[in-house]
């Protein structure tokens, strides 16, 4: 199979991070919280929460904007 | 799964009265004069133009799927779209520049006064029923306007817009397809799922809001008043929906209708930066000459917008419906 993932190694997944605004990630992830617990997210790509406000944490629901 | 399509909508003047006729083969359509002197934003062009547009989603049931493409039809429909084109450009707010555009929608206000900080805080339930009705105009189809664009973009632009649009189409499973999670919202609130079902009901405010997307869909020349457009309703959507499941959880809705929101919080804050940093990122960079039209895009969004909720807060603040014809009388027959 050409094309086939297994033909080569795995290439390094890209996390992009910005100075205001959530880690961004290809999907799917898991991610191990504080108590241990485990959450997961399948979608093509992951925003993770890095301000701590988000009300669905680990996953960012834009509570980083401004207010005014 | 309605094969034939809706049926056809009961006309608002004499633009609309025309187009059905024509579309039943059964009179002329409006002619040029009278698409001049119709009021812009009104009902009877609003629908008119609907019905033109509607013939490249699903068609009516009356109608012969060729009309799609009749060329005096399509001369009508070009004569509407340039009323409506005009008066979005001279009527929405110019921002100079993409990032002064979406520097606005970017910061949440801390005492908001939308239709949606409205419904969270006191809407009742015959408010959200009504709210989702004129939704669903546009839910039952979401995400499908913008597919038009995906031929015009290409590169970053392109893979990322395709990225969002199989998102919303369930990323490969029917049951996740938003629209289907639409159908689910409007079952728990006892409307009725058809498509094209509230088309009679929809005020002219709602009209406006999906015949913008098609407007801009349709056209290759307004790509980046689409993607604009786009990028202001992922923008929009995460805070917007948060507010809305809270409105659903408060009035008793039901889980689909809190699930329909609560699942665009997450997926639309995903969205948003998918669609800023690769859709406008990448199509600023192939072509960096639309950027007053993908700025044009967000204002007229947010133009459209916010005349549709202040309608809808003017006739709820003055407790009457805000649609052509109220749920109430179906209510009864629906339950």
């Amino acid at each position: 199979m050409p094309n086939s993932p297994s033909d080569r190694p795995a290439a390094p997944r890209r996390v992009t991070v910005q100075r205001k605004g959530p880690l961004l990630m290809e999907g799917p992830v898991e991610v191990e919280l504080e108590d241990g617990s485990v959450v997961s997210s399948d979608r093509f790509r992951v925003a993770l929460c890095t301000c701590r406000r988000s009300r669905r944490y680990p996953w960012c629901d834009t509570s980083h904007r401004d207010r005014a | 799964m309605d094969h034939e399509g809706p049926r056809l909508p009961t006309p608002r003047g004499p633009l609309s009265r025309g187009v059905d006729a024509y579309l039943r083969g059964a009179g002329r359509l409006p002619r040029l004069e009278e698409v001049a002197r119709a009021e812009v934003y009104g009902d009877d062009l609003q629908l008119a133009l609907y019905l033109c547009y509607e013939l490249h989603y699903r068609g009516f049931a009356e109608v012969p799927p060729e009309r799609e493409w009749d060329p005096d039809l399509l001369r009508t429909r070009a004569a509407m779209e340039q009323r409506f084109l005009s008066a979005l450009r001279t009527d929405a707010h110019v921002h100079h520049s993409v990032d002064e555009a979406l520097a606005g929608l970017l910061v949440e206000p801390v005492e908001g006064t939308g239709v949606t900080h409205f419904l969270r805080a006191e809407g009742e339930l015959w408010q959200v029923r009504e709210y989702a009705a004129q939704r669903s105009l546009y839910h039952l189809k979401e995400a499908d306007p913008h597919a038009w664009v995906l031929p015009r973009l290409w590169g970053r632009a392109k893979a990322g817009m395709a990225a969002v649009e199989f998102d919303e189409w369930g990323g490969g499973r029917a049951e996740r397809v938003h629209a289907a999670l639409f159908a689910d919202l409007m079952t728990d609130l006892g409307l009725d799922t058809t498509y094209g079902r509230y088309l009679d009901a929809a005020s002219a405010e709602a009209l406006v809001t999906v015949n913008m997307m098609s407007l801009f869909g349709l056209h290759r020349t307004l790509r980046g008043a689409l993607v604009g457009h786009f990028a202001t309703v992922e923008i929009t959507s995460s805070p917007g929906s948060r507010r809305l499941a809270e409105a659903m959880r408060r009035t008793g809705a039901g889980p689909a209708a809190e699930h329909f929101y609560d699942e665009h919080v997450e997926a639309d804050a995903v969205h948003e930066q998918v669609v800023r940093h690769d859709v406008i990122g990448g199509l600023l960079e192939q072509e960096p000459q639309l950027a007053p039209d993908i700025a044009f895009g967000i204002d007229a969004t947010e133009f459209v917008e916010e005349r549709f909720g202040a309608r809808l807060l003017t006739d709820w603040r003055a407790s009457r419906s805000s649609l052509c014809t109220p749920l109430a009388q179906e209510a009864a027959h629906i339950s």
